[in-house]
């Protein structure tokens, strides 16, 4: 009977289970890594990028985004849209062409595979016949021109992908109308390019490596028109009004050709130009020229520059009548493409779109100067490498304005207009609450992004190395480009991998999100408080020495020095501005930090041990050593590793050369020993190498390195003297696993500037299994986790329970464990690692509510685990619920970089460049949904360029949709401060 | 040598001279090898032989070797009497505060002028320019179970469930796991899978002295868990996480040693318990040769302690967390106390504990125990059961405990 009501509750227990957490991986944030091509369509305003690990990625207006991934892992190398439908067309690196389309399936649109095609040539022939260097996506979206490597062009009819042999160009049927003069009729090599002509679709011109291009009739079969260049051809554009042809070349020429004449032989060049000439140039690899309404055309080429003065940089020439720019970027140039206004898209370029290796960078190219526009999305995370991240949920209204308005100051230099590309509509709802990620970059800087989101835009951007005194002058400005310079260089893009002082690098970041006080920790033990300030403010600031070594002896910092604090006024720009720095002694890496905006401190650790700053009074509250004295690697810095296998090879060799002088000492048989000791040492070094893979089985022991280092540390209200009266605490756990507690005497409010406040030792708990701690929570009476500082005062949680008792849960990598207070013992635990072999690497605490009722939800452990798994442990109980796999197991850094948020979802890099959001919550789920419509066409295939007056209706449709969602959204703005109250309440029911 | 070894045959088969030492006096008299009595008879004789009813002392004997070996029960009385050629030598010493210290090769060195109250652990292996450091042998009431083999009853006979006990010391358990790839027998034939296996053990290392596990040895099991599809790594790190009570399921590389099933015949029942000095289970010690250690194959731990830790506390062993209250306690001025058994739960005030090393407390200080809540692992409440623990090693665990995460702990 007993046994069978247990079942009841189990499966009842299940069923909630399934009310609460759900696991879904919803949006990859930031930049795709290694994108490889681009792709746009102007009748669906959609860009697309392929990656070379086969993904392909479709944007639109903000919020719009579309993934799909290539079963084959090959590298994307083209994208074509078919004109004025939903389907595009990818080839990749192993041949293949791959059709995709949008389905929409509920209201909503998906990226779907439809279909695969590899050409196959006739038997026997060569693969290089039909290996596909040329596609066009003809304007009927009915054709697919190929053109191959061996010279041939292929048609094929899509969507269904059918050959049509009967109408393929042969690379004999071109061969054969040659003019005879056209260098001996050498081999034309492969097809470079094809392009239709913009007014008569049935004429395309095939470019041929070898230089030469043929205008083809597709109707009648026949070339029309022979274009005999003779350099190595890199691309052709075919100007709007069909009459005329560029093409560009290896040797940085480009030339306009007359097309259209049927005379064939008579045809001259028109131009021909070597824009940065004189001395040899390279290739210009893409070259585009747009009308404008009145005036002059825009041209638009990449590459081009002198091979010897400026062949590294990565360029693109803009010019427009008198303006001549080359674009000079940060990162290898994939591909681009103009977006053009006018209802038609056919109007002046509006904007240019580069697609570079490690960003996409649009130019406004209405206003004057030719400004950025920033980007709502695909913004490079890793502009400097990424060294921590933080997630701050629920931010107040009035901080998120001053953020917004502080980074708004910062983006003046960006365009005015609004993005350029907008299709699709954005049908997600609006996210529920306004959640603040902060990243933390090697070069000092904290950026904040948006992440309430599908696209994580950037908010506003914090540089804390002002602070300091660094080898890069401020006034060194790269973007200043001396007058007369030729080429007219212009710096673009934000990407900057280079980093002047690696100490600068952020590691740890802590934002009360009430009261605006930020800690921003260090490579180089610095912590700095800094204040949101909405005036520009220059002051000083001092650094407080705090000496964590507490006089431990026989130690001896090896690692690097710390940063020299500027002793004269800084100017601060309105934002988050520092006040107050602590400098740890040794200055070694931060690895711990925590601030209690409400008591006015901040805490911190290191690898020798932890501190409590008062940053009311400016003062030191207390310092901990938590050095074992049996660690050496702690005190020698962050190189002894790699020292330890220097110095072994050093041995080696040492004994070697020892053995040489003995031998030449003793003059015996030299050669022999000689090549015995050159065996011995390949066998050290093969052994060091090649050690079979095996893992010694021993417990942790006391002497392990690195057993002083902090890994956690944590404020709690709560009872830890005796079980009436609640105090402040302050907790830290180490890697030896060791949790050190002490009891916190705050001086009353109104004498809070005059009084110290002081720490006790209260309690010490060393964990048996010693695995180091990486987390540490105080429950209150109901068995949840104590509220944030500040969250009760403002009315955002309810307050803990002081009534019941409360428990200390201590998490280390290999188990969790519920300890009672005050007194504190043994009452629960989960031996993780004991059960599965796996190890705790990151771990928060999460509110889930359930997706069936609007009032259940309960607390849980979040937890990322070395496996890539993600868990759910449940509070207070300690029991497993969901596990599911995440993070490849040997991604190592995107586990170390996984950052949990308050509400069951969370973060973790993919690549340097991209965060993928994944959910565990039923209720709270951050995915695109959008909807992108056939466009609506207006011409026949024949006449597709309808004269600019005709608007078309589905594109009106589409805007008023889009103001309708932002009224929408206005209201919702309002409405906000009341949802978040409800939520709020919705966790205190389900507490309560 | 072989001269010496015919004399005895040479003589009447059941007679033993015996040469006994205490303190400084000789006593010299013969015993029948054969005749029954057991050592409580032995002891009680020798006392009324050296004048010294009532005294406790400890006997010892000098076999072939030259090693001291101790006679401590009927089992090591009767291998002393059957070694003896001729003349049985036996050393007879107080037990007093500081034990004395049996070991291979000691009366080697008593011959070199150092006298037998002067061995001491510190004395062994130290300062000889020997390479082997003789085996230490502690004493009969000092041993304490370092491994067993278990459930051999619900076993295949192929596999072998080892329990290794660390008993907190700092001694690793001294052997290295590797992948490989195992072969294994399925509906559908022979199939190869990948399998984790004992790569290396550690000389001198706790594994390699047990004798039951050894080199190739495929891992099946941790603590009840299947390892198949777990990485190396996870193993590794389950292994660790349980190294405290480690059980491990091997299929053993040399099948000839397996324990043989023969229902009433094992004596021992399901629970093979190696590490007593009692043990004469050759097939357990494969590879024993001198009969000196094969009488005592697994004994192989350096430090002494008093007291063996009682058996039921092994699931919980890793939970002695230690844990320090120290309400109002000056800065870095503590005092380690810990208890880390879970036998005793109500003795945690303060008063119920003489052993506190820290006699100068200036504060109160609380000690908390750590208690056994934690969901026990299924297979492990089995080993339990089957485990026959010795009541009379149930003493004083309390303080050896202590002892150990004394060791450990600094502050």
């Amino acid at each position: 009977m007993k046994r069978f009501r247990r079942h009841g509750q189990e499966s009842q227990r299940d069923r909630l289970k399934q009310e609460l957490f759900q696991f879904n991986k919803t949006v990859e944030h930031g930049f795709p890594h290694q994108p490889s091509a681009l792709g746009y369509s102007p009748s669906l305003q959609l860009l697309a990028i392929g990656t070379r690990s086969g993904a392909i990625k479709l944007y639109g207006a903000p919020g719009v985004e579309f993934m799909g991934l290539h079963d084959e892992n090959a590298a994307v190398t083209q994208v074509h849209f078919l004109p004025h439908q939903v389907e595009l067309v990818t080839l990749l690196d192993d041949n293949s062409l791959h059709m995709w389309t949008l389905k929409a399936h509920k209201g909503l649109s998906e990226l779907l595979e439809i279909g695969r095609f590899t050409l196959t040539g006739p038997p026997g022939a060569p693969p290089s016949v039909t290996r596909v260097t040329a596609v066009l996506a003809h304007s009927s979206g009915e054709l697919l021109l190929l053109g191959t490597e061996g010279g041939h062009v292929f048609i094929v009819e899509v969507p269904g992908f059918r050959e049509l042999e009967e109408r393929n160009i042969s690379l004999d049927q071109v061969a054969s109308s040659v003019p005879d003069d056209y260098i001996g009729r050498r081999n034309l090599e492969h097809v470079e390019t094809l392009q239709e002509n913009p007014v008569d679709p049935n004429q395309v011109v095939i470019g041929y490596g070898r230089g030469l291009m043929v205008i083809w009739n597709l109707e009648k079969q026949q070339a029309i028109q022979h274009i005999p260049a003779t350099q190595q051809l890199e691309s052709m554009w075919w100007t709007e009004d069909g009459g005329h042809l560029l093409s560009s070349h290896s040797d940085g020429s480009y030339c306009r050709w007359m097309a259209g004449g049927e005379d064939m032989n008579e045809e001259e060049e028109e131009k021909s130009d070597i824009p940065y000439g004189h001395f040899p140039c390279k290739a210009i690899s893409k070259i585009i020229q747009l009308p404008t309404e009145k005036g002059p055309p825009f041209l638009l080429f990449s590459g081009g520059m002198p091979r010897a003065s400026y062949g590294d940089r990565h360029c693109i020439t803009v010019i427009h009548s008198k303006t001549h720019v080359a674009l000079d970027f940060t990162s290898r140039i994939i591909d681009f493409f103009a977006i053009r206004g006018g209802p038609q898209h056919t109007g002046d370029p509006s904007a240019l779109v580069v697609l570079v290796e490690e960003e996409l960078v649009v130019i406004d190219l209405q206003t004057e100067g030719w400004p950025v526009i920033q980007t709502p999305y695909l913004v490079p995370l890793h502009s400097s490498a990424i060294t921590c991240s933080h997630h701050v949920s629920a931010i107040p209204l009035k901080l998120w304005e001053r953020v917004l308005a502080a980074g708004d100051l910062q983006s003046k230099h960006y365009s005015k207009e609004p993005w350029p590309i907008t299709g699709g509509q954005n049908l997600a709802p609006d996210p529920p609450q306004r959640d603040l990620l902060l990243t933390g970059h090697e070069d000092g800087t904290v950026r904040f992004w948006d992440a309430s989101g599908v696209c994580l835009c950037p908010m506003y951007k914090l540089s804390t190395s002002g602070v300091f005194h660094t080898d890069a002058d401020p006034n060194d400005n790269m973007n200043q480009g001396t007058e007369g310079e030729w080429p007219p260089f212009r710096k673009v893009g934000c990407f900057d991998p280079y980093s002047d002082d690696p100490r600068l690098g952020v590691q740890k970041i802590h934002l009360c999100k009430y009261s605006g006080y930020l800690a921003v920790a260090g490579t180089a033990g610095q912590i700095l408080m800094l204040e949101l300030n909405d005036e520009a403010a220059e002051h000083t600031v001092e650094a407080k020495v705090v000496d964590l070594l507490q006089g431990q002896e026989g130690f001896r910092w090896k690692g690097h020095t710390q940063l020299d604090v500027r002793e004269e006024p800084v100017l601060f720009p309105p934002g988050f501005q520092p006040f107050t720095l602590v400098q740890c002694q040794p200055p070694a890496v931060v690895t711990a930090l925590t601030l209690h905006s409400e008591w006015k401190l901040v805490a911190f650790g290191t690898s020798h041990g932890f501190g409590l700053y008062d940053y009311q009074q400016w003062n030191n509250v207390l310092v901990k050593c938590t050095l074992n004295p049996s660690d050496q690697l702690a005190m020698e810095g962050p190189l002894s590793r790699v020292k330890s296998i220097k110095k072994s090879l050093r041995q080696s060799f040492r004994r070697i050369r020892r053995s040489r002088v003995s031998l030449r000492k003793h003059h015996v048989n030299n050669a022999a020993k000689l090549q015995d000791a050159n065996a011995r040492l390949e066998a050290e070094l093969a052994e060091m190498e090649l050690a079979p893979v095996q893992r010694k089985i021993e417990a942790r022991s006391s002497d392990d390195s690195f057993t002083g280092l902090v890994r956690t540390i944590y404020f709690a209200d709560t009872f830890l003297s005796d079980s009436s009266h609640n105090t402040p605490s302050l907790w830290a756990g180490t890697n030896g696993g060791c949790v050190f507690a002490y009891m916190l005497r705050l001086p009353a409010a109104e004498r809070r500037t005059d009084e110290l406040v002081t720490a006790q030792p209260a309690k010490e708990i060393q964990l048996m299994h010693r695995a180091p701690v990486v987390g540490i929570v105080v429950l209150d009476g109901h068995g949840a986790p104590l509220p944030e500082p500040l969250e009760v005062a403002h009315d955002l949680a309810r307050s803990p329970d002081m009534q019941g008792s409360h428990h200390l849960v201590v998490i280390s990598e290999e188990q969790f464990k519920v300890f009672t207070l005050p007194k504190v013992s043994a009452k629960m635990k989960l031996k993780l690692t004991a059960v599965d072999g796996s190890r705790v690497r990151r771990v928060g605490v999460a509110w889930f509510g359930s997706s069936r009722s609007e009032d259940y939800g309960e607390s849980g452990l979040v937890v990322l685990t070395n496996q890539g798994d993600v868990h759910v442990v449940s509070l207070p109980t300690v029991k497993m619920q969901v596990h599911y796999p995440c993070v490849r197991r040997e991604d190592v850094s995107g586990i170390a970089s996984c950052v949990f948020t308050k509400h069951g979802q969370g973060f973790y890099l993919i690549s340097p460049s991209e965060f993928e959001r994944f959910s565990l919550s039923a209720r709270y789920l951050v995915e695109p949904r959008c909807l992108v419509e056939v466009p609506f066409r207006t011409g026949s295939a024949t006449q597709r360029r309808p004269q600019p007056d005709g608007v078309s209706s589905a594109h009106r449709i589409t805007t008023q949709d889009g103001e309708a969602a932002e009224v929408l959204q206005e209201i919702q703005k309002s409405l906000e401060g009341e949802q978040t109250s409800l939520l709020e309440n919705n966790v205190k029911n389900a507490v309560a | 040598m072989s001269r010496q070894h015919r004399t005895p045959l040479k003589l009447t088969d059941n007679v033993v001279e015996v040469k006994s030492k205490f303190e400084a006096e000789y006593r010299r008299f013969a015993l029948k090898r054969n005749g029954p009595g057991g050592f409580q008879e032995f002891y009680r004789l020798l006392q009324t032989i050296h004048r010294i009813p009532g005294a406790d002392v400890m006997l010892g004997y000098a076999d072939v070797h030259g090693d001291l070996l101790p006679i401590n029960n009927n089992d090591n009385y009767h291998k002393a009497l059957s070694a003896a050629n001729p003349l049985l030598r036996i050393i007879i010493t107080k037990k007093e505060g500081e034990p004395v210290v049996f070991a291979t090769n000691s009366l080697q060195r008593r011959k070199k002028g150092l006298g037998l109250t002067g061995l001491r652990t510190s004395v062994t292996g130290s300062t000889h320019s020997r390479s082997r450091p003789g085996l230490m042998i502690g004493m009969p009431q000092n041993f304490r179970q370092i491994s067993s083999i278990i459930d051999v009853d619900i076993l295949p006979e192929t596999h072998r469930r080892v329990r290794l006990h660390k008993h907190g010391t700092h001694k690793p358990l001294g052997f290295y796991i590797r992948d490989g790839v195992s072969v294994r027998v399925t509906s559908q034939g022979v199939e190869k899978v990948p399998g984790v296996f004992i790569s290396r053990l550690v000389r001198g290392g706790l594994a390699e002295s047990t004798g039951l596990l050894g080199v190739n040895d495929e891992i099946l099991e941790v603590n009840g868990i299947d390892v198949a599809g777990k990485s190396l790594d996870q193993v590794t790190d389950m292994m660790v996480a349980n190294s405290h009570n480690l059980i491990v399921t091997v299929k053993p590389a040399n099948q000839r040693n397996n324990v043989v099933h023969r229902g009433t015949k094992t004596s021992m029942g399901n629970s093979g318990s190696v590490g007593s000095a009692g043990s004469n289970n050759s097939a357990l010690s494969h590879d024993s040769p001198s009969p000196a250690s094969q009488s005592n194959p697994i004994t192989a731990s350096n430090s002494i302690a008093e007291g063996d830790s009682d058996d039921d506390d092994d699931d919980e062993d890793d939970d002695g967390d230690l844990i320090l209250e120290n309400d109002c306690l000056a800065p870095y001025d503590s005092h380690l106390v810990t208890n880390s058994n879970n036998t005793n739960l109500n003795r945690d005030s303060p008063g119920g504990r003489s052993h506190n090393p820290g006699a100068a407390r200036p504060l109160p200080q609380s000690v908390s125990l750590p208690n056994s809540v934690g969901a026990s692992l299924s297979d492990s409440s089995t080993a339990l059961s089957n485990h026959n623990g010795n009541p009379a090693h149930m003493s004083s665990s309390s303080q050896e405990s202590m002892r150990e995460d004394g060791n450990i702990i600094t502050l």
